[in-house]
């Protein structure tokens, strides 16, 4: 019988594949813009196995987990753009292999 | 109940003294420093005579508990002072004679730069001296025996400039540490055995014991180790080897340290431990051997020496000799004797020796000396007594101390009367030998007017006498050492310290005759080396050189001192030296230590050679180490779920 819902393990293999792309695309890509969206798709990635668990243990703890991390990835999306924007004014370049000395 | 008499007074002065000079002396004037030297030692002898009147009335041993120290389970050993006849006598031997070497040393010591570090250094060595004599158990013994080793090894190489004196210090204080070993050990004995270092307490526990007579026992192993012990303090065969070197310190430090106190200790302490001692009658024997063998051994060296200090020197050696000898046969109280006249006539010898190297310049080779009399009237007269004094000729105070050892000597074997006669002898001839040499004839230094006529006479370096401060304590010394020996009158002072050693009236076996005639021996022996001493070195000095040569090789190892020096160094210096440098140094230090602390070293290095290639500064490959490791991490923690 095909069961009524989606079993957990599905979300979980997905959470996993969505983190292992974020990872590989934060390790292989130079363009700083398409790293950030590495990021986002780690950190989605992982808020999607956090609502998967609280659906399946009925825990309300999971959904919280997954604002504050949302309010986090907001947060650093506003600070990140605003960095790269600054780093885009002054180097004229959004490949980081190019953006390798902490001083201006 | 007894007063209190607060005895930790005693030895606090004399460190608070030094510690004042110490710190502070190097910016005060010489008369600050001198007022607090003196100050302080002279009130712990005025303290140490406040005891003596108040003694009487005291119920003995007086013990006075300071502090803890060590408690641990049974075992305890307290700061605590002993007060008994034997250690009142050593208090006073220890703070009269050490404040009149301070007296005289402000005058001998005035001109050197480091004046306020001697006198630091000698109230050091008062203190460290004075807890040896007071303590009441052995382990605050043993603090003031090691301190004043250190004392000892300060002054020594108090001119530390000088390579010689510098080595002397070292010298002894290594020798000693041989002797220590063995002090340590029966310590260590007495706590296994008898769960105790108090004096009470051991004894009391050793006294049911009986005499190990059929054979080598605890008793007999713990009296050994703590001859071995005095036998470096003291300068006994064998570890005698340090005392003449350690004539390079000043010489006020030879008459308070190396003649009148310090290397008494050993007899202290072995008269202390008597009780151990009269159960171990092998024990006993070997002190007695050691003690009279050394006392004829020295003597003979003393004959051809040609330093003043040196004669003095071993003749000290053959002196402490005389005093094992007398605890060897169970006469402690007269080995104690013997050591409070050997610290007047000693120390005055000593004293009056500093003053003829002041008066000569710091000249010590007697040969260059002579006819010094009428130059210095007042050193010769009071050494001339203490001459008299040593070779036992009565009724100076030498030859009731000596007398008494040699009497007793004689009630147990005959063999150490006679050598001890025959020491007597040397030390007579010895002794009148420096005095001739020095003091008679023609004078032979510098200035004996060789390249000038006799108006010449005020030439510079013209023998001087010494200024007052050091002549009052050479002429209370030598009143001491005329008058000193009468305590013994009537065995005096042997029934002063019987409540100590046991009773007097043991065995009597020889008659009265017999001691008169024994003492008229020893007496006419004195007289003899003394005439022999007056025909060899002032009647005919040209006899001497003669009967040295004719006596050749001889003659040769005595002013060699019998190789000894030479013996020990090739039997253990060398070894050591050698043993040291090629398997301990070249092989275990560098080839194994040393090896694996650099192959430590090298072995990082290389590791992280390689490891440093991790740290590329790319972002991107440390993103990739994070997430392989936690990849890694991740992988272990699912093994570790299914396993």
């Amino acid at each position: 019988m095909i069961p009524s819902y989606v079993p957990l393990s599905y979300y979980l293999l997905l959470g996993g594949f969505l983190f292992a792309c974020g990872v590989v695309g934060f390790l292989i890509k130079r363009n700083i813009i398409t790293i950030f969206m590495s990021i986002e798709l780690m950190l989605n990635g992982v808020n999607l196995s956090f609502v998967a668990f609280a659906a399946h243990w009925h825990a309300l703890a999971g959904q919280v987990f997954v604002f504050f991390v949302m309010v986090v990835a907001a947060a650093e999306a506003a600070v990140g753009l605003a960095i790269i924007i600054a780093v885009y004014r002054t180097r004229e370049t959004l490949n980081v292999d190019q953006v390798n000395l902490l001083k201006l | 109940m007894n007063p209190n008499l607060n005895l930790w007074v005693i030895p606090i002065l004399p460190l608070a003294g030094a510690a004042i000079n110490g710190f502070l002396g190097k910016k005060s004037s010489r008369r600050a420093v001198t007022t607090i030297a003196l100050f302080f030692s002279g009130a712990a002898f005025a303290w140490a005579l406040w005891v003596a009147m108040r003694f009487s009335s005291l119920s003995l041993p007086y013990q006075e508990y300071l502090a803890h120290w060590i408690r641990a389970g049974s075992f305890s050993a307290d700061f605590a002072l002993y007060l008994d006849q034997l250690s009142l006598v050593m208090l006073l031997v220890v703070t009269g004679v050490g404040f009149l070497i301070h007296i005289y040393s402000v005058g001998y010591m005035w001109d050197d730069p480091s004046y306020y570090r001697f006198f630091s250094y000698l109230n050091l060595f008062m203190f460290f001296m004075l807890t040896l004599v007071l303590a009441n158990n052995y382990l605050v013994m043993f603090i003031g025996w090691e301190g004043v080793g250190l004392a000892s090894y300060l002054l020594i190489g108090f001119w530390f400039t000088k390579d010689s004196a510098a080595s002397a210090g070292k010298k002894a204080f290594i020798v000693n540490r041989i002797g220590d070993f063995g002090f340590l050990i029966a310590l260590f004995l007495l706590i296994k055995h008898f769960g105790s270092l108090n004096f009470d307490q051991v004894f009391q526990s050793i006294a049911p014991l009986g005499a190990e007579t059929a054979g080598a026992g605890l008793l007999t192993a713990i009296g050994l180790l703590l001859m071995l012990g005095a036998c470096g303090k003291s300068a006994q065969i064998p570890l005698y080897v340090w005392l003449p070197d350690a004539m390079e310190g000043p010489t006020p430090v030879s008459a308070l340290i190396h003649a009148a106190t310090m290397v008494t200790a050993g007899v202290y302490m072995v008269s202390r431990s008597h009780v151990i001692f009269d159960r171990a009658p092998i024990a006993l024997t070997v002190v007695a051997i050691i003690g009279t063998l050394t006392a004829f051994f020295a003597a003979t060296i003393g004959i051809a020496q040609t330093d003043i200090k040196k004669v003095l020197a071993y003749s000290t050696i053959s002196q402490l000799g005389y005093m094992f000898m007398a605890c060897g046969v169970g006469a402690f109280s007269a080995g104690i004797f013997h050591l409070m006249t050997h610290a007047f006539f000693k120390g005055l010898l000593f004293l009056g020796a500093g003053s003829v190297l002041h008066a000569c310049g710091g000249e010590q080779d007697m040969r260059k000396m002579g006819g010094l009399k009428s130059f210095i009237p007042w050193t010769f007269l009071t050494m001339g007594i203490a001459t008299l004094a040593i070779a036992g000729i009565p009724p100076l105070a030498g030859f009731w101390s000596k007398d008494e050892i040699l009497w007793k000597a004689y009630q147990v074997s005959w063999v150490y009367w006679a050598i001890g006669v025959v020491t007597a002898f040397l030390t007579s001839f010895y002794m009148f030998r420096l005095l001739f040499m020095t003091f008679f004839g023609e004078y032979r230094g510098p200035s004996a007017g060789a390249h000038g006529s006799h108006g010449d006479a005020h030439g510079h370096g013209e023998p001087h006498e010494s200024p007052m401060v050091m002549l009052a304590p050479l002429m209370i010394l030598a009143l001491l050492s005329l008058v000193g020996g009468f305590v013994g009158w009537d065995h005096h002072f042997e029934k002063f310290l019987a409540p100590v050693f046991g009773s007097v009236e043991a065995a009597e076996v020889a008659s009265h005759g017999t001691e008169l005639l024994l003492m008229g021996v020893s007496v006419a022996l004195a007289f003899l080396g003394a005439w022999l001493a007056y025909v060899l070195y002032c009647a005919r000095p040209e006899l001497p050189q003669k009967i040295a040569d004719s006596l050749g090789g001889l003659y040769q190892t005595v002013v060699h001192k019998y190789y000894i020096d030479e013996l020990y160094g090739a039997l253990f210096v060398k070894p050591l030296i050698e043993g040291s440098t090629r398997i301990l140094w070249q092989d275990v230090d560098r080839k194994v230590i040393d090896a694996a602390v650099n192959d430590a070293g090298d072995g990082a290095r290389h590791v992280s050679d390689e490891a440093r290639h991790m740290q590329s500064g790319n972002i991107r490959s440390y993103a990739g180490w994070i997430a392989a490791g936690s990849a890694v991490v991740i992988a272990f923690m699912v093994w570790m779920g299914v396993r």
